[in-house]
C-alpha cells in the first residue's frame, strides 16, 4: 500500500499540471493536434489512477481543452469522482469541469444527487458555495425537484455569501421545476428585505426575472419595490427595478402616475449613465401607458428628450470613444420608443438625428434611420428623402446603402402612403433609385411601382410614361451583370406598360423596345412577363388604328411581333415558352384576320380586359368556412379494413395506414379536432417554410381607408404631368413647396370669402383633421384603391405566444400567497419534496412526495408519532364519509356553487384551480385588489409616497375585515348595513370552507393514505382545516362612533411596519375607518383630527401643525359609507393606548348646510402591533432554543368552541399564524412591528384552553394574552 | 440574464468561455468564430452593442463587448439586462482580474484559466448577476485561494519542481512575452 502511494507520488511528478498542458500546446503549433491528442492519452492514464490529486488534475486539464473545443463529455464520471472528492482544492475543479461540460442529457448527472446534497450542508461555507455555482449550471428537473428543499432552507443560512446564492438559484430550480415556485415564494420575498444587501440584489434579480415573463403575477409587489426603489443605493439593484417597473406599467397606469415623481428625482440627481438611462426608459414606458389624456406630464416627456439629446450629442472628453458611441446608440434607441407615443416632442430634433447619419458607427446609423421612420409628416417627407438620397450616393458599403434604401421605401409606404403628398415625386424617387449599383433591392422596388401604379389611379399615366422610359433605357440596367438585382424593376416596368397602355403616349415604341433581342438575356420570369405584356400592347395598338383606313401600321405591328416572337418560344424558360409559343400563334391568326381585312382590333383587346384590383394580405384566410363544411372530415370515406386486405398486395408500403385512419375516423369528436388543430398549428409554427401571418401587415389592412374617406381633391394643373426623359425627383420639392403656397394663399381667400358670406361650412370643407399638416393637400387625386377583402371576413384571433416557452410554466398566481395567512394555502401536493428517491421513482405520486417531506424538519417527532398518525388517519377516514354526505346535501342549497365545485379537475393542478379560487374567494382578492388600489391612489395618506409606499407593504394581512368594506353597496338600506355585511361575509366564508373541503376531499380519494402530514408547515391556517362546521363569522371592525348623521367603524387598526426602517423612524401603525352616511343629506368636507399623544402621532402633511386634522378624501351621499386609512406613528407597543379624536363635517341639505361634529376614542391594542408572519417550524424551534424569550403563560376556562375555531380566532382576532398542529395542540407565532417575536403554544382539554407564550418583550407578551384573554371571555 | 461569456483574443483565440445555457462543443466553437467575426471588424471607437445576432438567442439578444488591449470581453445578453450595466460589470471584472492577478495581462488568462473561472462564478452565477461590488468578490476569491493553499493546492512542491526541470530545454518561455497591461480605466462609469 505504501508503495503504491510512493509510486503515484513519483508518476505524478512527471504527470503535466494545466500550465505544462498550456505550454505544451503553444509550443506545437504546427501540429497542435497531434500534441493534443497524445495529451488526451495520457489524462485517459491518469484518470485510471487511484490518486484523486492526479484525477483533479487530469480533469482540470480537460476543462481547459474542452475550451478549445474538444468534447470530454467520456471523462463524466470522472469529474463526478473529483467533485466528491472531500478537499476543496479538488472539489472546486471537479464541480468546475461539470458547470462547462455537463448538461440535461448527461446521464452520470443522477448519481450526483446526494453528493450535491452533501456538499450543500456542508459546514464549510465554500463547499456549499462550490455546489450551488457548479448546480445553477447544469441543474435538471430531477436535480430541482430533489433539491428544491435543500437550497430553501440554504436561503436562511445564516452567511449571506450561501444566502444570496441560494437565493439567485432558486430561478433556476423554478425554471426547471415550476411546482417549486408557490411554497418558496413568501421565503423569496423575505429576503427582498434582507439585511445583506447582496442577499437584497439576489432576490430582485430573481423577482425581476420572473415578473419579466408574467408581470401581471408580480403587480401585487410593486409597493414593495417602490419602497426598495427610493431607499436603495445599489446602481445595480436600482436598475433591475426600474427596468422591471417599465413591464409592469403597463398593467397599471396607476403605477406609472406614482412612479414619475421618484423616477425624474433620480434622472436629476443620479451621476451613474446607466441607472440615468434606466429611468428614462421606464418614464418612457410610463407615458405610454398614460398617453390617453395626461397632457400635464409633457415636462417629464420634455426632460427625457432633452436628457437623451445629451446623451446623443455630447462627447465627453474624458470616455472611450466607445463609450460615447454607446450613449448615443442607445439614446436614439429610446428616442423611438418616445416617438411612437410623443412623436412632436422628438420632431424637434431632427436636425440631431440627421446629424447622426453622418456618423461613422453603422449601428448608429441604422438606429438614426429607424427613428426617421417615425419623424416624417406630410410636411417634411420630402425634405428627409432628399436627405437620404443624398445619403444613399455618399455611401460606400453596400449593406448600408441596401437598408438606406429599404428604409427610404419604408419611410414613403408607411400607413398606405399617408405621407405622400406628391405622387409624381415618389415614382421619380424610384426610379432614381433604380440607379444603385449592385442593389439587392430591385424586387422591393419593383414591388413599390406595380403597388403605386395599381392603387394610385391618377398616377397612372406619369407612372406609365415613366416606364416606357425605363424600359427604353433597359440597358443601363442590365449593361452590368453585377447590376442584375435591379433588372426586377423591368419586370414591374413591362407589366404596368402593359396593363395600363391605354395611356401610354407611343405604344408602337415601347412594344418594339420590350421585343428587342436583348431582352433574352433577362431572368425568365421577367421575359415572361415581357412576353405577356407585349401581347397587351399589341393589343393597344391593333385599337388605337381601328378605323385607320391606312392598316400598314398595323399589319407592320404584327409582323415585329411574328419576328421578335421566335426568339422567345426557343427560351429554355417553360413558361416563357409556352407564353410566346402561344401568343405567337395568335398574332399569326390576327396577321391572317388582317389580311382579309378582318376588324379584329375589339377582340383582342377583350382577352385582356377586366381590371385588376389588389387583394388584401390575408383575404384568403379570412374567408369563414361555411357552415356545414367541415375541412378536417374525410372527403372520400377512408378504404375499409375489407378493402385494403383486398388490395393488400399492392399496398404494401402503406399497409399500416388503413387500420389507423378508421377508429380515428369514427372518433372524431370536438376535442380530437381541437388537437389536430392545435398540433398541425404547432407544425407550421416549427416549419420554416410555412408562410405564417405577419401582424403588421395585419394592421396595415385595418388601417386602410375605404375609398370613400380618402378626400378627393382637383388635379391641380400646375404641375407637368409629363416629363420627358428620366426625372429628377428634387424638381419635385421645389414644385411642391409653390404648389403648397399657392394652395394656402387660395385657402386664405377663400376663407376670407366665407367668412364674408357667413355660411357655416367650415366643418366640412376638409374632413382630415385637425393640425397644420392637413393644410397640405395632396397634389393628386390619392385615389388608393383598398385591398380587397372577402365578405364577411373573420376578425383575426391570433394569438402567437410560444408553447414552448419555459416560462409559460411559471406564470403562477402568487398574489394569494404574498401574506400567507388565510389565503390559498399550499396544497399539500404543492410542497416541495424533501428526501430524495433514486430517479427512477421520479413520476410517484405526490401524495408520497408529501408523505416523505413533512418527515424532513421534524424527523425524530415523526418517529414517535407514526403510530398514531396512522390510527388516526383510519378514524379521519370513517368521519370523512359521514361528512361527506352532509356536504353534498349543503352544497345544494347554494346557488351557483354546485357547477364550480363540479367543474374542479381531480389532479389539485395549481393553474386549473384558479377559477375556481377567484369565485370562493371573492374576500381575499378583494382585498387584495383594495389594498394595491390603496397605494395606487395617494389619497387616504396625504404624507409623502415613500410612507404609502410603507403602507401597502403588509397590506394584504386584514383579508376578510378589509374585504367587507368595498363590498358594501351605496343603495344598501343604511339600517340594516351591518347585518347584510356580516351575513355576506359569512356566506363566502362558508363558501370558502366547503372548496377548501371539496378539495381535501378528492385528494382523499386519489391518495386515501394522506392525512395529517399537512399539519406541518402551512395548511393549517385561519380555519381552513378540514374539520366539520364553518367557522362563524369574524370581522376585525368594531363600532367606532355614531349619531344620527353618521356612524364610524374602526377596524381593530391593521398595521405595517417597515421592517427595515422600523429602528430609526418608528413604526407605522394604519387605521382603516369606515364612515357611512346615515341621513338623508349630502356630508362633505369632513375632517378627521385626533389629540396626539406622546407615543402615538396621526402623521399628517408636511407642513401641517401638529393640531390640525387631516380631511378626508371623500365625500359622502346619503346612505353611501366608504373608507379612509390613516397612519399613526407609533413610538412604544409594548402598551395598548387610547387616542381621543374628533370628525367634523358638513352637512348639507337642498337649502341649509350646517357643521357637526363627532367625538371619538380609538383604541390600539398590543394585538394590533402584531403582524401575521408565516414562520417555518424549523426556524421556529431555532427561536424557543435561542433562549432569548421570556416566558408567561395563561389559562382560559370554559371555552366552549371546536379547537380549529379556537386557532382562527387567535389568526384572525390577534394576528398569529399556526406554524405546527398536533391534534389539540398547536404552536402559533407572530411578530410585531418593533421585530418581537411573539410563540404561543396552545394546548386544548375539556373545555380548558392553556397558553404558554414566549416573547421577548414581557410586557408586550402580557398585554396581547390579556387581550386574548379578553377576545375568548366575550364569546 | 446572460447567455454566455466569452474572451478570446485578438486573433480570436478563446480564453475562457463560459455558456449558460447548452451547446455541445462544435456549436461553441462555431459561436465563438462567429463572435469574433462580428467583433473584431469593429472599429475601437464604435459603440459596444451588437444587436440581432443569429448565434445564441435570436433577436431578443444582445452582444455587449469590451476591448482590452490584445483581448475582447464579450457578454451575451437578453433584454432584461441593462446594456450599460453589463458595461459596467465588464469592467468590474476586469477590474477584479487586475486585482487578483497583479497587472493581469493575457498570459495570466492563458496560464491560469482555471482562477479566471473562479474568479467570474463570484461575480456571475448560472447566468444572473451575483456580486458587483469589487472588493466582496476579491474577498472571496481569496479566502478560496487560502483554502487551497492550507489544502496543499492542486500542483504542490514537487511537481512544481519537475516541471521547472521540464521547462529548461524549452527554446522559448513565453512567460517573457509582455502582451501589456490591459486595464484601462474608464472614469466615466461610476462603479457600483
Amino acid at each position: 500500500m505504501a508503495l503504491k502511494i510512493v509510486k503515484g507520488s513519483i508518476d505524478r511528478m512527471f504527470d503535466k499540471n494545466l500550465q505544462d498542458l498550456v505550454r505544451g500546446i503553444r509550443n506545437h503549433k504546427e501540429d497542435e493536434a497531434k500534441y493534443i491528442s497524445t495529451c488526451i492519452d495520457e489524462i485517459k492514464q491518469e484518470l485510471k489512477q487511484d490518486n484523486i490529486a492526479v484525477k483533479a488534475n487530469a480533469v482540470c486539464k480537460l476543462t481547459y481543452l474542452q475550451m478549445l473545443g474538444y468534447d470530454v463529455s467520456w471523462a463524466a464520471f470522472n469529474i463526478v469522482e473529483v467533485m466528491s472528492s472531500s478537499k476543496f482544492t479538488y472539489k472546486r475543479i471537479g464541480y468546475l469541469a461539470a458547470s462547462q461540460c455537463f448538461h440535461e442529457s448527461t446521464d452520470v448527472i443522477m448519481l450526483t444527487t446526494n453528493q450535491i446534497r452533501k456538499d450543500l450542508s456542508s459546514p464549510n461555507q465554500y463547499d456549499t458555495g462550490v455546489a450551488l455555482t457548479g448546480l445553477s449550471c447544469f441543474v435538471t428537473p430531477d436535480l430541482a425537484r430533489d433539491l428544491a428543499n435543500d437550497i430553501m432552507t440554504l436561503m436562511s443560512h445564516t452567511k449571506p455569501y450561501i444566502r444570496k446564492k441560494a437565493v439567485l438559484i432558486m430561478y433556476k430550480v423554478f425554471l426547471k421545476y415550476p411546482e417549486s415556485l408557490r411554497p418558496a415564494f413568501p421565503r423569496l420575498k423575505e429576503k427582498l428585505e434582507d439585511p445583506d444587501p447582496g442577499v437584497q440584489s439576489a432576490a430582485v434579480n430573481v423577482i425581476c426575472e420572473l415578473a419579466r415573463r408574467n408581470p401581471k403575477n408580480y403587480l401585487s409587489l410593486a409597493p414593495l419595490f417602490f419602497k426598495l426603489m427610493t431607499s436603495s443605493t445599489n446602481n445595480w439593484v436600482l436598475i433591475k427595478i426600474i427596468k422591471l417597473f417599465g413591464a409592469l406599467t403597463p398593467l397599471e397606469p396607476r403605477l406609472g402616475k406614482k412612479l414619475i415623481e421618484p423616477l425624474t428625482n433620480l434622472i436629476h440627481s443620479t451621476s451613474a449613465m446607466s441607472l440615468l438611462y434606466e429611468c428614462v426608459n421606464t418614464v418612457i414606458a410610463v407615458l405610454i401607458s398614460l398617453s390617453s389624456g395626461m397632457p400635464n406630464h409633457s415636462a417629464s416627456i420634455q426632460l427625457c428628450v432633452q436628457k437623451l439629446r445629451i446623451l446623443i450629442e455630447d462627447s465627453d472628453q474624458n470616455c472611450e470613444p466607445s463609450v460615447n458611441a454607446c450613449m448615443k446608440y442607445l439614446g436614439l434607441l429610446a428616442m423611438s420608443k418616445i416617438l411612437k407615443t410623443h412623436p412632436k416632442s422628438v420632431q424637434s430634433h431632427k436636425d440631431l438625428i440627421l446629424q447622426c447619419l453622418d456618423d461613422k458607427d453603422e449601428s448608429i446609423r441604422l438606429r438614426a434611420l429607424d427613428l426617421l421612420y417615425g419623424m416624417v409628416s406630410k410636411k417634411n417627407l420630402m425634405e428627409i428623402v432628399k436627405k437620404l438620397m443624398l445619403h444613399v450616393d455618399k455611401a460606400e458599403g453596400t449593406t448600408y446603402r441596401d437598408e438606406l434604401l429599404t428604409k427610404i421605401i419604408d419611410i414613403c409606404s408607411q400607413s398606405n402612403y399617408q405621407y405622400i403628398t406628391n405622387f409624381e415625386w415618389y415614382i421619380s424617387i424610384l426610379v432614381e433609385l433604380t440607379r444603385l449599383e449592385g442593389t439587392r433591392h430591385g424586387h422591393l422596388i419593383a414591388s413599390q411601382m406595380l403597388d403605386v401604379a395599381i392603387r394610385v389611379k391618377a398616377i397612372r399615366a406619369f407612372a406609365v410614361a415613366q416606364m416606357a422610359t425605363l424600359l427604353d433605357n433597359a440597358h443601363l440596367l442590365t449593361g452590368n451583370t453585377q447590376r442584375n438585382g435591379i433588372c426586377e424593376v423591368l419586370y414591374a416596368a413591362a407589366w404596368i406598360c402593359g396593363e395600363f397602355s391605354e395611356h401610354l403616349e407611343n405604344p408602337l415604341q415601347t412594344l418594339e423596345a420590350m421585343l428587342r433581342p436583348k431582352v433574352a438575356t433577362l431572368p425568365g420570369h421577367i421575359q415572361a412577363v415581357y412576353v405577356q405584356n407585349a401581347a397587351k400592347l399589341f393589343a393597344t395598338v391593333l385599337r388605337s388604328q381601328e378605323g385607320n383606313t391606312d392598316s400598314t401600321t398595323a399589319q407592320e405591328t404584327s409582323q415585329l411581333m411574328i419576328d421578335r416572337l421566335p426568339l422567345f418560344v426557343q427560351s429554355a424558360n417553360l413558361e416563357v415558352q409556352e407564353r410566346a409559343s402561344c401568343i405567337l400563334q395568335l398574332v399569326k391568326y390576327i396577321q391572317k384576320l388582317q389580311q382579309k381585312d378582318v376588324e379584329v382590333a375589339e377582340e383582342v383587346s377583350a382577352l385582356f380586359a377586366g381590371e385588376l384590383n389588389p387583394v388584401a394580405p390575408k383575404a384568403q384566410k379570412k374567408v369563414p368556412v361555411p357552415e356545414g363544411l367541415d375541412l378536417d372530415a374525410w372527403i372520400n370515406e377512408p378504404p375499409s379494413e375489407s378493402e385494403s386486405e383486398d388490395e393488400k398486395p399492392k399496398a404494401i408500403f402503406t399497409k399500416e395506414e388503413p387500420k389507423h385512419s378508421r377508429p380515428r375516423h369514427t372518433e372524431v369528436d370536438e376535442k380530437e379536432l381541437a388537437r389536430r388543430r392545435e398540433a398541425r398549428k404547432q407544425e407550421q409554427a416549427n416549419n420554416p417554410f410555412y408562410i405564417k401571418a405577419s401582424p403588421s401587415s395585419q394592421k396595415v389592412y385595418q388601417e386602410t381607408p375605404g375609398v370613400e374617406h380618402i378626400p378627393v381633391v382637383q388635379i391641380d394643373l400646375s404641375v407637368p404631368l409629363k416629363v420627358p426623359g428620366l426625372p429628377m425627383s428634387d424638381q419635385y420639392v421645389k414644385l411642391e413647396e409653390e404648389r403648397r403656397q399657392k394652395e394656402r394663399a387660395e385657402k386664405k381667400k377663400k376663407e376670407k370669402k366665407k367668412r364674408k358670406e357667413k355660411r357655416s361650412g367650415r366643418g366640412k370643407k376638409h374632413d382630415s383633421g385637425p393640425e397644420s399638416e392637413e393644410d397640405i393637400t395632396p397634389a393628386h387625386m390619392v385615389d388608393i384603391v383598398t385591398e380587397e377583402m372577402p365578405e364577411n371576413a373573420l376578425p383575426s384571433d391570433d394569438d402567437d405566444k410560444d408553447p414552448n416557452d419555459p416560462h409559460k410554466a411559471l406564470d403562477i398566481d402568487l398574489d394569494n400567497l404574498v401574506a400567507t395567512s388565510g389565503r390559498r394555502p399550499l396544497a399539500d401536493s404543492e410542497k416541495l419534496p424533501v428526501r430524495s428517491h433514486r430517479p427512477t421513482e421520479a413520476p410517484k405520486s405526490p401524495a408520497e412526495d408529501g408523505d416523505t417531506e413533512s418527515a424532513a424538519p421534524q424527523e425524530p417527532k415523526k418517529k414517535s408519532s407514526k403510530e398514531k398518525k396512522e390510527k388516526k388517519k383510519d378514524k379521519d377516514k370513517d368521519r370523512k364519509k359521514s361528512k361527506e354526505e352532509k356536504k353534498k346535501k349543503k352544497h345544494k342549497h347554494e346557488e351557483g356553487g354546485e357547477d364550480l365545485l363540479g367543474g374542479q379537475p381531480d389532479e389539485p393542478v395549481v393553474q386549473s384551480e384558479e377559477p375556481n379560487e377567484e369565485v370562493a374567494l371573492p374576500t381575499s382578492t378583494s382585498a387584495e385588489v383594495s389594498d394595491l388600489d390603496f397605494w395606487l391612489s395617494n389619497a387616504p395618506v396625504p404624507s409623502n409616497s415613500q410612507e404609502a409606499a410603507t403602507v401597502a407593504a403588509a397590506a394584504p394581512i386584514p383579508q376578510a375585515a378589509s374585504g367587507a368594506a368595498p363590498d358594501s353597496e351605496p343603495d344598501e338600506p343604511k339600517d340594516t348595513e351591518v347585518e347584510t355585511k356580516s351575513s355576506k361575509h359569512k356566506k363566502k366564508k362558508q363558501k370558502k370552507e366547503k372548496e377548501e373541503k371539496e378539495k381535501k376531499k378528492k385528494k382523499k380519494h386519489h391518495h386515501h393514505h394522506h392525512h395529517s402530514d399537512g399539519g406541518g408547515e402551512e395548511s393549517v391556517q385561519n380555519g381552513t382545516v378540514e374539520e366539520e362546521e364553518p367557522l362563524p363569522p369574524m370581522s376585525n371592525y368594531c363600532l367606532l362612533a355614531e349619531n344620527s348623521y353618521i356612524k364610524m367603524m374602526m377596524e381593530d387598526a391593521d398595521q405595517v411596519c417597515d421592517i427595515q426602517g422600523n429602528l430609526q423612524d418608528g413604526s407605522q401603525v394604519v387605521v382603516s375607518v369606515i364612515f357611512e352616511n346615515k341621513c338623508n343629506s349630502f356630508l362633505k368636507s369632513m375632517e378627521f383630527n385626533v389629540l396626539d399623544s406622546l407615543n402615538s402621532k396621526l402623521q399628517r402633511p408636511e407642513g401641517a401643525g401638529p393640531h390640525d386634522g387631516l380631511t378626508v378624501p371623500f365625500q359622502l351621499p346619503p346612505g353611501v359609507s366608504n373608507e379612509a386609512r390613516f397612519v399613526f406613528t407609533v413610538q412604544s407597543i409594548v402598551m395598548p393606548q387610547k387616542l381621543k379624536g374628533t370628525l367634523t363635517f358638513i352637512v348639507k341639505n337642498e337649502d341649509s348646510s350646517t357643521h357637526e361634529k363627532l367625538d371619538f376614542k380609538l383604541h390600539f391594542t398590543c394585538t394590533s402591533y402584531l403582524i401575521t408572519t408565516p414562520c417555518y417550524s424549523d426556524a421556529f424551534a431555532k427561536l424557543l432554543e435561542s433562549g432569548d424569550l421570556k416566558g408567561s403563560s395563561v389559562r382560559l376556562e370554559g371555552v366552549n368552541m371546536p379547537f380549529h375555531h379556537l386557532l382562527a380566532r387567535i389568526c384572525f382576532h390577534h394576528h398569529f399564524s399556526v406554524v405546527e398542529r398536533i391534534d389539540s395542540c398547536a404552536s402559533m407565532y407572530s411578530r410585531s412591528i418593533q421585530g418581537h417575536h411573539v410563540c404561543l403554544l396552545v394546548k386544548t382539554a375539556d373545555q380548558t384552553v392553556s397558553i404558554d407564550a414566549k416573547c421577548d418583550e414581557p410586557s408586550l407578551l402580557g398585554n396581547v394574552l390579556d387581550e386574548i384573554k379578553q377576545t375568548f371571555s366575550q364569546c | 440574464m446572460i447567455k454566455a461569456i466569452l474572451i478570446f483574443n485578438n486573433h480570436g483565440k478563446p480564453r475562457l468561455i463560459r455558456f449558460y445555457q447548452y451547446f455541445a462543443e462544435d456549436l461553441q466553437q462555431q459561436i465563438i468564430r462567429e463572435t469574433f467575426h462580428l467583433v473584431s471588424k469593429r472599429d475601437d471607437n464604435v459603440c459596444n452593442f451588437l444587436e440581432g445576432g443569429s448565434l445564441i438567442g435570436g433577436s431578443d439578444y444582445k452582444l455587449i463587448y469590451r476591448h482590452y488591449a490584445t483581448l475582447y470581453f464579450v457578454f451575451c445578453v437578453d433584454s432584461s439586462e441593462s446594456e450599460l450595466g453589463i458595461l459596467d460589470l465588464i469592467q468590474v471584472f476586469v477590474e477584479t482580474l487586475d486585482k487578483c492577478f497583479e497587472n493581469v495581462c493575457e498570459l495570466d488568462l492563458i496560464f491560469h484559466m482555471d482562477k479566471v473561472h473562479y474568479i467570474l462564478q463570484e461575480v456571475v452565477m448560472g447566468g444572473m448577476v451575483l456580486e458587483t461590488n469589487m472588493n466582496e468578490i476579491v474577498a472571496q476569491v481569496e479566502l478560496q485561494n487560502r483554502m487551497e493553499k492550507s489544502e496543499g493546492g492542486l500542483s504542490a512542491a514537487p511537481a512544481r519542481a519537475v516541471s521547472a526541470v521540464k521547462n529548461m530545454n524549452l527554446p522559448e518561455i513565453p512567460r517573457n512575452i509582455n502582451i501589456g497591461d490591459i486595464n484601462i480605466k474608464v472614469p466615466s462609469l461610476s462603479p457600483f
